[in-house]
């Protein structure tokens, strides 16, 4: 879990996400675990509180600057607002900020997420690891838009 | 007491010396028996603790408890402290409520639900909402799009509580809401149907959860600051205790704090906390402590730790009994019976091999009911997954069924009593809690605790290290971080079809255009009037606006205008 540490990869800049729980949803223990751990990853973690809009969650990625925005929802309305906030970055033409997502999102949904660019969508009971590894895969892709855009 | 001690920590430092026992004949066994067959056999390399991080130790004897324990912390069942359960022939003399939680979609598809289970004998409806709804967003808010009728049934207006209610007479059941923040709004509503009905007041039956601070605390559903919602619950009180005395109008409830990741001893001492607040909150509005602290209930969890649940619920008997008779003084017995319902965990239940959840459920199930609970909800198998399907939720009813009446557990009260390892176990966590409530008190009680964030904290905490424990293997779920396997096939599961989202857009735009728009907005402006004043009680304009049809979002709006809205402090 040394992920975030890494600095030749990330050319000494902390891997940066934005944790959001964007819909009408308190369900917080898993994203508070995620926040911790993230954080012990070596990551640099912003987590916005409860109750943000898809927009406010899009916004506050762009002014941070982030490398992935991490999505989790445990009230089944992910398929519409995950959606909203995937349309928000691509209305506004953003590549370099990827998004994932995580919750009770059932094993038919995840590919039409995939289809729509938000990967990992783990379900309860996912290791730690296999999440900080897939945040790190998806950040070392987005830093290397990054520096094609530079 | 000793001089600037407060009753908390008297009562504390009193528990720790009665807990921390010599124990001579544990010692010699353990040097003359245990040792040497430990050498011979090796040790186990792991840590014997459960959810509270307490140490269990290989075995209890009659020196790790008080010799006093039967007449002193005991009594017998229905006697003081309760220890041993609140009625004296306890499930022989009546079975607890099976009270499955039901409410999906439309208020049609909830009403049809509500039918079903009364032809099948049900006379306790529990009814759970959508997110909007817990929030107080009608569902034409933006914010509810995609969430309408998800995790429970939405309510924009009373039209949508009459259609839930249509051919059900309210003074035949007895009704459980599970809403917090918006509780008072949909109290009213309940009235007024039975209003329409013509069912006298005091004959309504039910309870609404209204325990705000555990929502501050863990299940993070507010509208409004702490204060201005404790404000309304007040309001509630005094309204329900003059008018409807059948209505239990606040279940405080531990449930939600497990389930955010509390330990089992957190769980029972940050919810009698708020119990505590709430009868000092009844006292300060004038209220008989014997007349008004019976109308409260509890909601506890039950999870998979076997006989910690069962010293939890047993502890918790014990405590509000003691508290309510030496600090509150009750003189009825009657207040001091804690009266709870019970969910198993749904925490602990694993979206892989779901069907394990079954055997899970039973485990707890069993806990709550060898704890003493008055109602249990047991969890279906599916619930990692979805909200129930039709057959999970059958088997999950079945699962109480065997255990009422194939089991023999139900047979004799507390049938744990005077086991060694339960009764210190349950002295553990009353000590435990005690701690805690000295905390609290010292940092300007639950309330102030609460805004600081330090109960949050506590369980972020618990949660996290409960997390690092599994990944570690230090905890084990099976299935999950042992015996797992490859290639699990998805189970069928309920999903809540799109068109719950328009059925509600219709009928709000209708009931908006049917209403008398002047009448809506003239009860809306009484009631912000009757908010801005402390000493008025909101609650008969909150009646008057939601039978003028104003909505629930209107209604909630005029407290966001007058008490603003709350940012929860920052935890993390």
């Amino acid at each position: 879990m040394e992920a975030g540490k890494n600095r030749s990869l990330f050319n000494g800049k902390p891997i940066k996400v934005l944790l959001a729980k964007p819909g009408i949803d308190g369900h917080d223990r898993g994203i508070l675990v995620l926040a911790k751990a993230f954080r012990d990853a070596g990551m640099e973690v912003i987590y916005v509180g409860l109750l943000p809009t898809p927009e406010e969650v899009v916004d506050t990625a762009v002014n941070e600057d982030v490398d992935v925005i991490a999505l989790s929802l445990l009230n089944g309305a992910h398929m519409t607002v995950f959606r909203k906030v995937a349309d928000l970055l691509k209305n506004r033409k953003i590549n370099d900020i990827a998004v994932v997502g995580g919750g009770t999102i059932p094993d038919t949904d995840k590919p039409k997420l995939e289809a729509i660019g938000i990967s990992g969508n783990y379900g309860p009971g996912t290791p730690i690891s296999t999440i900080v590894d897939h945040i790190t895969q998806r950040a070392a892709e987005m830093r290397k838009l990054k520096a094609m855009e530079e | 007491m000793e001089k600037n001690d407060s009753y908390w920590s008297d009562r504390y430092r009193k528990l720790k010396d009665q807990n921390h026992r010599q124990n001579s004949e544990f010692d010699a066994w353990s040097k003359k028996t245990l040792d040497p067959w430990n050498q011979k056999t090796g040790y186990q390399e792991k840590e014997f603790t459960n959810s509270s991080n307490i140490p269990v130790k290989e075995v209890y004897n009659s020196k790790d408890i008080p010799e006093d324990t039967e007449k002193n912390l005991l009594g017998m069942p229905g006697e003081y402290p309760f220890t041993r359960g609140i009625y004296p022939n306890m499930y022989r003399g009546r079975l607890w409520t099976m009270r499955m939680f039901s409410g999906f979609g439309t208020p049609e598809d909830t009403n049809e639900r509500l039918k079903y289970l009364i032809r099948h004998g049900e006379s306790g409806l529990s009814i759970a909402f959508d997110m909007p709804t817990l929030y107080g967003f009608d569902c034409n808010n933006p914010r509810s799009d995609g969430e309408i009728g998800k995790c429970g049934v939405n309510v924009s207006s009373l039209k949508d509580m009459e259609v839930i209610f249509d051919g059900i007479d309210l003074s035949k059941v007895s009704t459980s809401m599970t809403i917090n923040a918006p509780a008072a709004i949909l109290t009213a509503m309940y009235i007024a149907i039975g209003k329409k009905q013509g069912v006298p007041l005091d004959q309504l039956a039910g309870t609404v959860q209204a325990d705000i601070l555990k929502e501050y605390i863990a299940q993070k559903e507010w509208i409004y600051p702490p204060e201005a919602h404790l404000r309304l619950i007040r309001d509630m009180m005094v309204y329900c205790t003059e008018n409807t005395p059948k209505w239990n109008y606040i279940s405080i409830s531990g449930y939600h704090i497990r389930e955010a990741g509390s330990s089992a001893v957190q769980e029972l001492a940050f919810t009698l906390a708020d119990g505590f607040y709430y009868v000092d909150m009844g006292i300060k509005a004038g209220l008989d402590v014997d007349e008004f602290a019976p109308r409260l209930s509890f909601f506890f969890n039950s999870s998979i730790n076997f006989f910690e649940e069962i010293a939890k619920l047993r502890a918790a008997r014990r405590i509000w009994a003691k508290v309510l008779r030496e600090k509150y003084g009750a003189r009825k017995d009657r207040t001091l019976l804690l009266r709870f319902h019970t969910q198993t965990s749904g925490y602990s239940l694993t979206w892989q091999q779901p069907l394990n959840n079954i055997i899970r459920t039973t485990i707890e199930a069993m806990a709550a009911v060898l704890g003493g609970t008055q109602s249990l909800h047991t969890n279906s198998y599916d619930e990692a997954w979805a909200l129930p399907s039709e057959e999970a939720v059958k088997i999950a009813l079945r699962t109480q069924q065997i255990i009422a009446e194939e089991t023999g557990v139900v047979d004799t009260a507390d049938p744990l009593g005077g086991s060694y390892y339960v009764e210190w176990l349950t002295n553990k966590m009353e000590e435990e809690a005690f701690r805690y409530f000295d905390q609290i008190e010292r940092m300007g009680g639950i309330l102030e605790a609460v805004k600081a964030g330090y109960i949050q904290k506590e369980i972020a905490a618990t949660s996290y290290r409960r997390q690092i424990r599994l990944e570690e293997g230090k905890e084990i779920m099976v299935g999950v971080n042992k015996h797992a396997e490859e290639g699990e096939q998805p189970i069928n599961i309920l999903r809540i079809s799109e068109e719950a989202q328009k059925n509600q857009l219709k009928r709000l735009s209708e009931t908006k255009k049917s209403r008398n728009e002047q009448e809506v907005r003239k009860t809306l402006e009484e009631l912000e009037a009757a908010m801005r004043k402390e000493d008025v009680n909101t609650m008969p304009f909150i009646l008057k606006a939601v039978e003028a049809y104003a909505t629930l979002e209107e209604i909630s709006n005029v407290g966001r205008k007058v008490f603003g809205s709350w940012k929860e402090p920052v935890i993390v």
